[in-house]
């Protein structure tokens, strides 16, 4: 059974009596210990997206199944149950800042009527496993950013959650500390075995941590499938303006004309390869490298290079030919502007 | 300056006293509730109901734009009816609590508006009922504000019950209108405004360090 299900779920918001769609039929399956990343630009819908996923937005149409539970058709009751055993953690932290760092984490049990005792000792567990023991006396307003996303890792795991959602958990974070804080969620997921849905608009986050992603652009998904592949061969421009960073959109090779660009990714074992000097040294053609970068995706180092070919559209069929031959992945580059 | 004045004026400072602690207390048993009642029903509210909204709202506004003085005459029959009697301290703590509620109310409302929105979405993604998030979230991240307006609220009603001593509400306000005002007792009159200071003053610091000291967010 799949940890989440979202079926044909369409979300409208009434903005001042225009009706505004946010999300429109989009369908997902979430497995049980994925870690699941749901990336897009800003004002994409990935937001409400995962408030859908624990019904804090209700959803205009379409259902969402956990573990096999459609939480359309619970009461008020029992759907702040179900609440209770989905963990959430916040791009603003959302602490109790009138309280310390053992109460925040006390707190969810203190709402299901956990004895204080019990819950006090399930805390230190858990401020254990988040490395914070030192700070259960402290308030919030004495942490650091990093600090207090642990606390609220620490709070959402508090009621023994089968699934973790992440709203934007690291957008307010420093890129050492969005680190360490997904190292600690990756730890998380492998020691606990909890699925995690991670919102998000930086492809760092999801091609450091995730297996599978959801790209989702304008209330719509438009790309869904293993992080590996989408970054080697990404085929909406969704996805890759957010690989790029900008604008750009890299097409499947046709006939290139003058002056044209390709992307190359490497994969394993051509990354240990010099493909690209070996390629110049047999055709004996310059080539100008106008990126080359390595990424860590889901593990594996993965090489990502944009090159400059030269105009004789010969060369450029030759060029293409042997870095195909050498196992990789090419796709022409167009910038829209 | 003879024994019968200090012992008239100690009296007045236990009856000013009482009338403001009195007013404020039965003040907020109403308008506590109230405010919370106009928080929860409204726009951004846990549970939005704009009719029960925009009726409170009404109220406490038509209460809010009557002048004190006023409505502390509007209100006799009231208090004889309540009270048995209208003058004395009693009788003026009834228009005072009708005068204190909707004010009150309406600063309970802008400290509970005023707790971050994303704490309570937290907390209702833990599960907590509405009834939880208002005692267990709202009630204790606005602490430090609820009690700030508390005692803004306690120095306006210590103000209003002097002013009713105009219509023989009892306390330092009546002393000081009937021997500062009626007699010509300056000095009588000047005592009683220096005492009405300190006790504002009082009132005012102890209110602002409680609030500071039980104050998380910064150090």
């Amino acid at each position: 059974m799949a940890a989440v299900e979202i079926k044909n779920l369409t979300k409208n918001f009434d903005i001042e009596g225009h009706a505004v769609t946010a999300l429109s039929n989009v369908s997902l399956t979430i497995e049980k210990g994925d870690i699941f990343g749901v990336i897009g630009m800003s004002g994409a819908g990935k937001s409400t997206l995962v408030r859908s996923i624990n019904f804090l937005e209700k959803p205009t149409d379409g259902s969402v199944y956990i573990e096999g539970v459609d939480l359309g058709t619970l009461s008020e009751r029992e759907l702040r149950r179900m609440r209770s055993r989905i963990g959430m953690i916040f791009q603003n932290f959302n602490l109790l800042e009138q309280k310390n760092v053992i109460d925040n984490v006390c707190f969810p049990l203190e709402i299901n009527g956990t004895k204080r005792k019990e819950a006090k000792k399930r805390a230190l567990e858990l401020l254990g496993l988040v490395k914070l023991e030192d700070k259960a006396k402290a308030y919030p307003s004495q942490l650091s950013g990093g600090q207090k996303q642990r606390v609220a890792i620490a709070r959402a795991l508090a009621t023994d959650p089968q699934l973790l959602l992440c709203d934007e958990a690291t957008s307010a974070l420093d890129p050492q500390t969005t680190g360490s804080i997904l190292e600690l969620i990756r730890e998380i997921n492998e020691k606990l075995g909890i699925t995690v849905v991670i919102i998000t608009h930086q492809m760092s986050v999801v091609t450091d941590i995730c297996k599978k992603v959801a790209i989702i652009d304008n209330g719509r998904l438009v790309e869904e499938g293993l992080v590996e592949e989408i970054f080697s061969a990404p085929k909406s421009d969704a996805a890759r303006e957010l690989l790029s960073g900008k604008k750009v959109s890299y097409k499947p090779l046709e006939k290139l004309e003058e002056g044209r660009r390709i992307r190359i990714v490497f994969r394993e074992n051509s990354a240990y390869e010099p493909v690209i000097a070996n390629l110049i040294l047999k055709l004996q053609i310059p080539i100008n490298i106008l990126k080359a970068e390595t990424q860590n995706v889901g593990g594996k180092a993965v090489g990502e290079m944009i090159l400059g070919l030269p105009d004789n559209s010969n060369q450029q069929e030759d060029i293409i030919l042997e870095l195909k031959n050498a196992g990789l992945t090419v796709t022409e580059v167009h910038e829209n502007e | 300056m003879n024994e019968n004045v200090i012992a008239m004026l100690i009296s007045g400072i236990g009856e000013t006293l009482y009338m403001t602690l009195g007013s404020v207390i039965i003040g907020y048993i109403i308008g506590l509730p109230l405010g919370i009642l106009l928080y929860v029903s409204g726009k951004n509210g846990l549970r939005p109901c704009m009719p029960l909204y925009r009726a409170l709202d009404f109220i406490c506004n038509i209460i809010r734009s009557i002048p004190f003085l006023i409505l502390l005459i509007l209100l006799i029959p009231f208090t004889r009816l309540l009270v048995g009697q209208s003058y004395g301290s009693t009788a003026t703590i009834v228009p005072l609590v009708v005068c204190a509620a909707p004010y009150i109310a309406r600063v309970v409302e802008a400290s509970l508006t005023d707790v971050d929105a994303g704490v309570i979405e937290a907390a209702k993604a833990m599960g907590a009922s509405n009834m939880q998030i208002i005692c267990k979230v709202l009630l204790v991240e606005a602490k430090t504000s609820l009690i700030t307006g508390f005692t803004i609220t306690t120095g306006l009603l210590l103000g209003y019950s002097a002013m009713s001593g105009t219509v023989g509400g009892g306390g330092l306000g009546d002393i000081a209108v009937r021997y500062g005002y009626y007699r010509w007792q300056t000095d009588i009159m000047v005592i009683t405004v220096i005492l009405l200071i300190i006790i504002f003053q009082i009132i005012q610091t102890a209110g602002m360090k409680i609030s500071k000291k039980l104050d998380h967010r910064k150090r």
